[in-house]
Order: C-alpha cells, then sequence, then structure tokens
C-alpha cells in the first residue's frame, strides 16, 4: 500500500515537473538572412508583459539603469501640449487614468530635485510594464496578474532555446568565420556536429565532435576536411555571441554545421 | 526506515531538479572568401644554398618554390597568399617551431614552412602545414628529386596542401598541350606546345609544317591524340610526348576529327565523313578495331566519354540544329539534353562525372558553360565575343578555353589566349602563353 502511494506520488511529481517538457515541440523556424543584427535583437528584445517582472527586478539591482528607464515619464509630459483638447468628461477620464497609472508632473519634479538614490524610491514597479507598452493601459493590470507565474511556466521559459534574435546573431556570425572548403563532394553526409563548452562572455572552453570516429575512416577524408574548418571557425569567431543572461541556459551548445547547401550552389 | 531511504533516493535521482536540453543551431551557410594562408620562403642551410645557386642559376631556390606554391593558390581563387613583408617569423626558425599568435597576428587560417637542402646531387624538400587557430601541425611531407625538377616540387606540394584543406585532389603538378599560333590569321603557322599549367617550360612537339588542331590528353599515361592533315586529308594522330613518335590513328576513306580518348585510355572515340555524312567511331588501340557507334544522316560530332567509360555525350544536328546528346556507350539510348535557346557544341564531361561543359551561340555571343548530365541546370559561366573549347582540369573544378580578341580599339587585328574559369564563375584568368594559343587540354596529375 505505502510503496503504491510512493510509486504514484513519484508518478505524480514527475508528470507535473517533466512532462510539459516531453510535450513541447522544438520549435521549426525558417533559415533567416540578418543583415542588421542589431536592430533584429533589439525588437525581439522588448520586453512584453508577462517577462515585467524579471525585468522589473533587474532594474531594482542595476542603479543606473534605473536612471535611463526613469527617462520615459519625461515623454508623457511632452504629449501633454501636443494633445488635441477633447470635451471635459473625456479630459477627466484621462486624467482619471493618468493618475491611475503616474503623475508625469510630479514624477519629472522629483526626477529634477532628488538624488538617485531618492529616486529608486520613486520607482513603481507596476507601472513600468504600462510604461514600456504604452499602446495598452490594461498591459498593466494583466501585468499584476501576471505576476503570479507558475513554477511550470518559469521553467519553460527557462529551457527553451535561444530566442531568434539571439539564434539569429549567432549564426551570422559563425557564418562569417565559416570559410567552406569548396571541393567537398556535395552529395555526401556533410554535417558535423561539435559540442562545445561555453564561458559566461563567450569563449570557447571546450569542443567536442560527436562523430569523432569519422575523422579518421578510410574515405572520409572529405569529413575530416570539413570538421577542421568547423573548428577553424569556432576558433576565428570566439567570443561567441551569446545571450547577456541564461548562462545555465547555453554554457553548453551544439553546432551542427552543414555545408551540402552551400556546395550544392 | 530502510525503505524511506530507498524511496528518498529513488525520488532524488529520477526527478529532475532542473534540467537543460541542449541547445543546437544549425549552422547552414558559410563564406565563400579565399582562404588566408601564408607560405613562408622555404628554409636553407649556406652550403645547400650556396650550390643550387651554382647549379640552377637561381639566388634562392627555397623562395623561389614559395613563390610558386603562392601563385598556383593565388590563380586558384580558393586561397589567399598572404604577404611575406607581414611576417614576423624568420623562416627556418617557423619551420621548427612557428609562433602562432604572430601567423594569427596577420590573420593567417594556414601556415606553410619547408626547408631545402641539397645532398648527394639530389635536391631534398621538406615541408609542414600548420593549422594556425588550432596551433597544430595538419601535414609534413619531403620529396627528394632532382635539383632541375624544383618546379614540379612546388606544383606537388601544392597540390597536397590544396587537398588537405578543400577535401579535393589538386590539379596544379599538370601539364597543357595547346596549338601554339603566329602570323597572320590567313597564313597561321600551328604548332603543338606543352607547358606546365602555370605557364613555364614550354616546348614545342611539332615543327608548324602541317595545320595541327584539337590536341587531346591520354588520361592515363602523356600519349596524345591531335588533327593532322596527311596527304591534304583531315586524320586523327597519335604522339608519344615522351620519345616523340607519332603515327596515323586507322586508314579511313574519308576524314576523321574530334578525337578524345576513353577514360581508361585505350581507346580513341573520333567523328569519321564521309559523302557529307559525320558519325561517332571508336578505335580500340590494342587491336585497332574499329567500331561504329551513332548510324544517322545528321552531323554527329565531338563525343566525350563519362569518367566511368559507360556513357558518351555528343553533339549533332539531328533535330535541325545543334545540340547536345547522351548515349550509352554502345550507342543506344541515344537522348537529347539540351534545350535552351541557341546552338550547343563542343561538350565534355566532367572528370567528376556530374556535368558536361558546352560551348553555345546565342544571338552572336559565345559563351562557356555547365549543365548537369540530365541537361537541368544549366549554368553559363562566361561571355564572349568568340571563345570555345572548354577542357576540365583533373579535378573537374576549373575549364581552360580559348578566347580571341581584337586587338586594337578599331577593331582590327586578332589574338587567341588561353584563359580559365572556375565553376563558381567568379575566377577567370588569363593563361599565359609564349605566343597565341588555341584548342587546350589539361593532362591528369602527373605525380599519380
Amino acid at each position: 500500500m505505502i510503496i503504491s502511494s510512493g510509486f504514484h506520488f513519484m508518478l505524480i511529481v514527475i508528470a507535473t515537473l517533466s512532462l510539459p517538457f516531453l510535450a513541447k515541440k522544438p520549435i521549426d523556424l525558417p533559415p533567416l538572412v540578418s543583415v542588421e543584427l542589431i536592430q533584429i535583437t533589439d525588437k525581439t528584445n522588448i520586453p512584453f508583459a508577462p517577462k515585467a517582472k524579471k525585468i522589473i527586478e533587474k532594474i531594482k539591482k542595476e542603479e543606473e539603469k534605473l536612471v535611463s528607464e526613469q527617462a520615459p515619464p519625461k515623454k508623457v509630459k511632452k504629449e501633454k501640449p501636443d494633445a488635441i483638447p477633447l470635451p471635459k468628461d473625456k479630459n477627466e477620464k484621462i486624467k482619471k487614468i493618468e493618475e491611475k497609472k503616474q503623475n508625469p508632473e510630479k514624477i519629472d519634479n522629483e526626477v529634477k530635485q532628488v538624488s538617485e538614490f531618492e529616486k529608486k524610491e520613486i520607482f513603481d514597479p507596476n507601472n513600468i510594464a504600462a510604461l514600456i507598452d504604452k499602446s495598452k493601459e490594461q498591459l498593466a493590470e494583466t501585468n499584476v496578474v501576471d505576476d503570479k507565474i507558475t513554477q511550470s511556466q518559469d521553467q519553460n521559459m527557462d529551457i527553451s532555446g535561444l530566442t531568434l534574435s539571439e539564434e539569429d546573431a549567432l549564426k551570422a556570425q559563425i557564418f562569417g568565420c565559416w570559410s567552406i572548403p569548396l571541393g567537398l563532394p556535395y552529395n555526401e553526409n556533410l554535417l558535423v556536429r561539435i559540442k562545445l563548452k561555453l564561458k559566461p562572455d563567450g569563449s570557447v572552453v571546450k569542443t567536442e565532435i560527436l562523430d569523432h570516429a569519422r575523422m579518421n575512416k578510410p574515405g572520409q577524408g572529405f569529413y575530416k576536411v570539413l570538421a577542421e574548418s568547423a573548428l577553424r571557425a569556432i576558433q576565428l569567431c570566439q567570443p561567441l555571441r551569446v545571450p547577456t543572461t541564461g548562462y545555465e541556459r547555453w554554457k553548453d551548445l551544439q553546432l551542427n554545421f552543414d555545408a551540402r547547401e552551400m556546395l550544392e550552389g | 526506515m530502510n525503505f524511506k531511504n530507498i524511496l528518498i533516493t529513488i525520488i532524488f535521482f529520477i526527478i529532475p531538479s532542473k534540467s537543460f536540453a541542449l541547445i543546437e543551431v544549425d549552422i547552414t551557410r558559410g563564406n565563400l572568401n579565399p582562404l588566408p594562408i601564408a607560405i613562408s620562403s622555404l628554409a636553407s642551410d649556406n652550403s645547400s644554398k650556396t650550390q643550387l645557386t651554382k647549379l640552377l642559376k637561381i639566388d634562392d631556390v627555397g623562395l623561389e618554390i614559395s613563390k610558386v606554391i603562392e601563385n598556383n593558390f593565388r590563380q586558384s581563387g580558393l586561397f589567399n597568399p598572404l604577404d611575406k613583408d607581414s611576417f614576423l617569423q624568420k623562416p627556418d626558425i617557423a619551420h621548427l617551431k612557428p609562433r602562432f599568435e604572430d601567423w594569427s597576428l596577420i590573420k593567417a587560417q594556414a601556415l606553410i614552412t619547408g626547408k631545402v637542402t641539397y645532398t648527394e646531387e639530389k635536391l631534398r624538400v621538406e615541408f609542414r602545414l600548420w593549422d594556425v587557430l588550432a596551433a597544430k601541425e595538419m601535414m609534413a611531407l619531403a620529396f627528394t628529386t632532382v635539383p632541375k625538377n624544383w618546379r614540379r616540387v612546388g606544383h606537388i606540394i601544392s597540390d597536397k596542401v590544396y587537398e588537405r584543406l578543400t577535401g579535393e585532389k589538386g590539379y596544379f603538378d599538370t601539364r597543357i598541350i595547346y596549338v601554339s599560333e603566329k602570323g597572320p590569321k590567313t597564313q597561321r603557322i600551328k604548332k603543338l606546345a606543352i607547358m606546365d599549367q602555370d605557364g613555364y617550360n614550354t616546348k614545342y612537339l611539332t615543327l608548324g609544317n602541317e595545320l595541327v588542331l584539337t590536341p587531346r590528353f591520354n588520361p592515363t599515361n602523356q600519349m596524345v591524340t591531335y588533327l593532322s592533315y596527311f596527304r591534304n586529308l583531315p586524320r586523327v594522330y597519335l604522339l608519344d610526348i615522351e620519345t616523340g613518335i607519332q603515327e596515323v590513328v586507322g586508314d579511313f576513306p574519308g576524314m576523321t576529327f574530334a578525337p578524345r580518348f576513353s577514360p581508361n585510355g585505350k581507346k580513341i572515340i573520333m567523328s569519321f565523313a564521309m559523302d557529307g555524312n559525320s558519325d561517332i567511331y571508336t578505335m580500340d588501340l590494342e587491336n585497332r578495331i574499329v567500331e561504329r557507334i551513332t548510324n544517322h544522316p545528321s552531323i554527329d560530332t565531338s563525343p566525350s566519354y563519362s569518367p566511368d567509360g559507360k556513357f558518351i555525350t555528343f553533339n549533332s544536328d539531328r533535330s535541325g540544329y545543334q545540340q547536345i546528346y547522351i548515349m550509352k556507350s554502345d550507342g543506344s539510348n541515344v537522348k537529347r539534353i539540351s534545350f535552351g535557346k541557341g546552338l550547343y557544341g563542343t561538350p565534355v564531361w566532367s572528370p567528376r562525372g556530374d556535368l558536361i561543359a558546352f560551348t553555345k551561340l546565342h544571338k552572336g555571343k559565345f559563351y562557356i558553360g555547365v549543365m548537369r548530365t540530365d541537361g537541368k541546370g544549366e549554368r553559363l559561366l562566361t561571355e564572349n565575343y568568340y571563345q570555345e573549347a572548354p577542357s576540365w582540369s583533373p579535378n573537374g573544378r576549373v575549364l581552360i578555353f580559348y578566347r580571341e580578341t581584337k586587338t586594337d580599339s578599331k577593331g582590327e587585328g586578332f589574338s587567341a589566349k588561353l584563359w580559365s574559369i572556375d565553376l563558381t564563375g567568379y575566377n577567370e584568368r588569363l593563361v599565359e602563353t609564349e605566343t597565341d594559343a588555341s584548342d587546350p587540354s589539361w593532362s591528369s596529375l602527373l605525380s599519380n
């Protein structure tokens, strides 16, 4: 009886924690040609409401960043003179909304007068989300609800792969470093898988060719040539353009070098 | 109690505390920039240097060999040999143990070092290929030969390094046979000439008394077949380059032309024309048996075997216009493969077997192009006023052909030169020859 209930308990725990990973399908993204890498990264990294809590916490820790993040209220103030005069009742509504959010004038004055340390006190985490995405007032409210991130959601966020822009930046960096040996036969299996161990700054600690046995097989000289070219590319590119956060997520990385597309022309 | 402990242990091992799936990133594109390579001068001791200088009339044979390699790599378009003035390490020390930081500082990804010695009237050349980024040796070989062969040593080193870095065989230790031309167009003196693929060591094989055309190398040895005139009739000849002995191939009642060897070098395939009709024939060089391959009232010519000898490509006007066809080597299953606009001729099967090179005439312009063996994927590599007769390098990467141009701005005068172009279509280069030149044919690797 105890054994049975023990195993049942175990199964429930495993299912709760592990199955969401299993059910999660890998994102099948078409290969992208990135030209303006930095812009793409910035766009994708614009925080959205559900992630606001994380960002807010980060901001809290960094005093200097706080100063720059305080800037948006000034812009809100600028909007005031540009605003088209509305009927009285509508204006009142807006005022009410603004009071709910923050009073831009009040903030502005405080920013001018107080020290950076004091600025920290006027920071309202709940309103940051609204400032990030001003187009939707409701998001600030949604954000409050979303503050309660469940454990399973949190894990999903942690184990998911690189974001589109992160992956794109890394790919583009390696594209530039990888000189493809043009003499390789394009009708052969030309996939070289290399596992990397990375430092937080993106420099490579260790490389491991996963199909190492093919390197010295007779008749597989082209594989050795390809693998060496891939290793050269990694050496040439390091430190790799990895995300600034989430080191645990990408400290082990696998790069799959596939030359077929290029060689087939 | 024990059971409790076991249960806790099982739970501890089975439940993943916080696992991260390994992130995989697919790298499907790279760059096609030439690989930066540093070719250090080959070091030599004072005694060897003095003796070799006296013997070869060259100041520093080690430096000259490195220049041969450098030139080969630059011409290939796949490598970017770095300027020797930027090298920080001396050749002799670099050959013992390169300071990889110094070489990586000048952006070299590969490094060639070497040493030349002269002992017992032999030239000994050793070289090492280094991976600068991985800081390791990739290859080390030594060659011994007679001193006058120093250029060939440079070509052989080039081939070895090329193969190690690109994955395909090189094409530097090869020769090119061509028709050397001199004089005005109406009174052209044409001689058979042979040279190294980089344009050095030119030798003339015929005197220029008779017109010579379309020389072709035997892929397995130093025999050449070509077209010349015998009793005022064009005939296919065989010439042994080493002995200088030549002979007429077969005793045909009409004219024979457009000869080419089979891949094993044991047969010659050619066109035989009589009474206005031209068909393709083969002749076995051992027993001299002649076999008719095509039998059609149209003009079938320019035959070329596939590298496995199972198929033949040729051009024919059986459809009304000159087009490219393929068939089995016994003449069965004839199939047209060119369907683009214009006329197609001189098809040549790539030594790799995957492509057929051709000359195309369309709207008054000549193109050198390639297509797959089923006729798909046609790519025109170069366009000009008049150019034809492509011939493959032994690794199937580069084509050599000849181009006629006007020599002055008024569009008068006339010049024929050899040109090479690689499969990318970007690396087009003039091949230097002593005289005007046409009808080039590339030999197989000499050091095979």
